[in-house]
């Protein structure tokens, strides 16, 4: 099990570093310059270099890169163009709203997937059944920041029962910040959930048809444990293996909701930063994100070798 | 194998001791929209003490069979006709009720005791959960008796094994589980549906050994599905042969194999080799597909003895423990 733990966690490395080589590279590649953009049209060729050069700019790309490197070692990550105070603060400012965000829609996503899972699978065929499969359809089908809309439409805008936009931290009363943190955690969760639904119907069929179902009820338990404990036990490994993915795809998808609700979070703040050409927050923001994927996924192979102890002998 | 004397193993039943009697007993099965039967009217008993084999080929209905007497069939299989289990019509049962049958009167050993048992619980929890369940016992007790009957079935260092997942056992191992989990419950009936097919051959006679040897143990009724006229002749007492889910040839071990009145059960006993030739005799024909059964005698098509009369289905006598479905058996019944 150790031994299993200290590989997933060396994986951690090159997991966070491919990103940061591509965003390192694509900000530098791309159209616009930083320097350009902080003095504005009046400033002369002469004054834009001598900024580029405060600013490390005309080095070469590898040394830029090592020194950022040495930075994210160093735990440094450097001073913010735009707001002229170390990314290390900036950060996690913002990170706070994305992760608790992400953790929501997350839990949110596995609890429908996997309610809307197993009784799909339980009525296999029937009319219940066809229509869990048919909104898990339409559920996959519907962008987020277009279910976001609908959902601001109905809940907040004609029914009133939450803030249109905004955010309260948690510190302020978890029943306020709940209010705020629901629906964009809906609307960010809803394709994953769809997805876990149909993960979980697939896969509870699959096991229900297992000879060690047959087995546990030629033993005399009762269904409820034949189900409870026996199927959703190896039922639930491949949900666990989507719920890592959703995270992925939820920590990309943040950014949307995050604009669309107002919360002062990462996806907002890096799609600011990329607009002012402000590479080291984008940089540290990406780093950020990287990092908390990384972390999740850790966390979901532990979950994975607790539940299969195939996994921790191999 | 060891050899028993077939005058010893002379079915000695009476009403009394069955533990289980299936009487015209028919098994449905939805296929395309329709009911196709795949068992019909199969008629037999196990007492107490007892080996019988029900013997056939894949899809003659022997493993329908043994999932109707559990309670267990596929989806939408509809059953039919009497079973009695301990004294006790049990077709007519909830399947609340009926669930209650399972591992306190009848245990069940499968085939491939690999996927039988569940790979991600451990073997502890998988005994416990049954015994504590059937038996009321604590799970403290019940992880005792778990020990005792993994002892019983001769598992060195039982409560290492009670900590083990199923993928870190050998093969004989697993199913030796596989029967303490089946008898963890004191069942009258054991049935064990090819409980060594899945096994090297020399772990198929220790295997055969030890499920003889609880039988004996428990006064256990065990009803063996398999295909093997060696295990039938030298672990049953009686056999019931299958074909196309129709029982037709009923009677004791020595005398179905030694003697057999069916020419299905002799064309069975020559397609292996070294038992009255040293060549194989295999049968004409294939077996017919389910729902494509001929009318009336439904091996006729492939039988040398075959003539007009055959058209009619033969019955089967019901009274009599030895008993043969044909027009015309190759040897008297006495």
């Amino acid at each position: 099990m150790l031994r299993y733990l200290g590989k997933r966690f060396l994986l951690i490395l090159p997991t966070i570093f491919v990103p940061l080589i591509m965003v390192f590279l694509l900000l530098r590649l791309s159209p616009g310059d930083p320097a350009g953009m902080m003095l504005g049209d009046q400033a002369t060729a002469d004054q834009i270099a001598a900024l580029r050069e405060q600013l490390g700019l005309d080095r070469p790309l590898h040394v830029q890169f090592l020194i950022w490197l040495k930075g994210i070692v160093t735990l440094d990550l450097g001073q913010s163009i735009f707001f002229r105070e170390p990314v290390m603060e900036i950060i996690p400012r913002y990170a706070g709203v994305t992760i608790l965000l992400t953790l929501v829609a997350l839990t949110l996503a596995v609890l429908i997937g996997v309610a809307m899972g197993v009784i799909s699978a339980l009525n296999r065929n029937n009319p219940i059944d066809r229509g869990v499969v048919t909104t898990a359809v339409l559920g996959i089908s519907v962008p987020e920041f277009w279910f976001a809309l609908l959902l601001i439409f109905l809940f907040s805008v004609t029914l009133r029962w939450f803030p249109v936009s905004g955010y309260t931290p948690p510190s302020a009363g978890l029943i306020a910040w709940g209010t705020t943190i629901f629906l964009p955690a809906l609307a960010l969760g809803v394709r994953q959930s769809a997805l876990m639904t149909r993960m979980m119907r697939s896969s509870m069929l699959d096991v229900l048809d297992e000879p060690y179902i047959t087995t546990a009820r030629a033993q005399g338990l009762p269904e409820r444990t034949v189900l409870g404990r026996y199927a959703m036990r190896t039922a639930s490994i491949p949900v666990v293996t989507v719920a890592g993915l959703s995270a992925g795809y939820m920590l990309g998808g943040v950014v949307a909701i995050e604009i669309i609700f107002s919360l002062p979070g990462l996806g907002r703040l890096l799609v600011e930063a990329v607009a002012r050409r402000d590479y080291p927050v984008v940089e540290g923001g990406v780093l950020t994100i990287a990092l908390v994927l990384a972390v999740l996924n850790l966390l979901i192979d532990v979950l994975y070798a607790i539940l299969d102890p195939r996994i921790r002998y191999k | 194998m060891k050899m028993t004397d077939p005058e010893t193993t002379m079915p000695a039943a009476t009403a009394s001791q069955e533990v289980m009697r299936a009487e015209g007993l028919s098994v449905a099965l939805p296929i395309d929209g329709r009911m196709v039967p795949v068992v019909t009217d199969v008629s037999f008993g196990v007492s107490r003490g007892e080996a019988v084999a029900l013997v056939g080929e894949s899809g003659c209905g022997k493993s329908m069979t043994a999932s109707a007497i559990i309670g267990l069939p596929p989806r939408g299989a509809q059953v039919t006709g009497r079973l009695i289990v301990n004294g006790r019509e049990v077709l007519g049962l909830s399947p609340r009720q009926r669930r209650k049958l399972c591992g306190n009167e009848i245990g069940f050993i499968f085939q491939e005791p690999m996927t039988a048992l569940h790979p991600t619980l451990r073997i502890g929890r998988q005994m416990t959960d049954t015994i504590c369940h059937n038996l009321g016992l604590s799970r403290r007790a019940a992880t005792e008796r778990a020990v005792e009957i993994l002892d019983t079935v001769g598992i060195p260092r039982p409560r290492a094994i009670l900590q083990g997942y199923v993928h870190q056992l050998s093969g004989g191992m697993r199913q030796r589980v596989m029967i303490a989990l089946a008898l963890s419950c004191e069942p009258s009936l054991v049935i064990a549906d090819e409980p060594t097919t899945a096994l090297d051959v020399t772990i198929q006679a220790q295997v055969l050994d030890l499920m003889e040897r609880m039988r004996k143990e428990f006064d256990l009724g065990m009803l063996f599905i398999t295909h093997d006229l060696e295990v039938v002749r030298d672990f049953c007492d009686r056999a019931v042969v299958m074909y196309s889910g129709d029982v037709v040839e009923r009677g004791s071990a020595a005398g179905v194999t030694r003697a057999p009145a069916h020419p299905y059960t002799r064309g069975l006993i020559e397609a292996v080799p070294g038992e009255t030739t040293d060549r194989l005799v295999p049968i004409p024909g294939s077996v017919p597909q389910i729902g494509a059964w001929p009318e009336g005698c439904r091996f006729a098509p492939r039988c040398a003895r075959a003539d007009a009369k055959c058209r009619t289905h033969p019955p089967l006598d019901a009274e009599n423990p030895t008993a043969v479905r044909c027009w015309h058996p190759l040897e008297e019944i006495a």
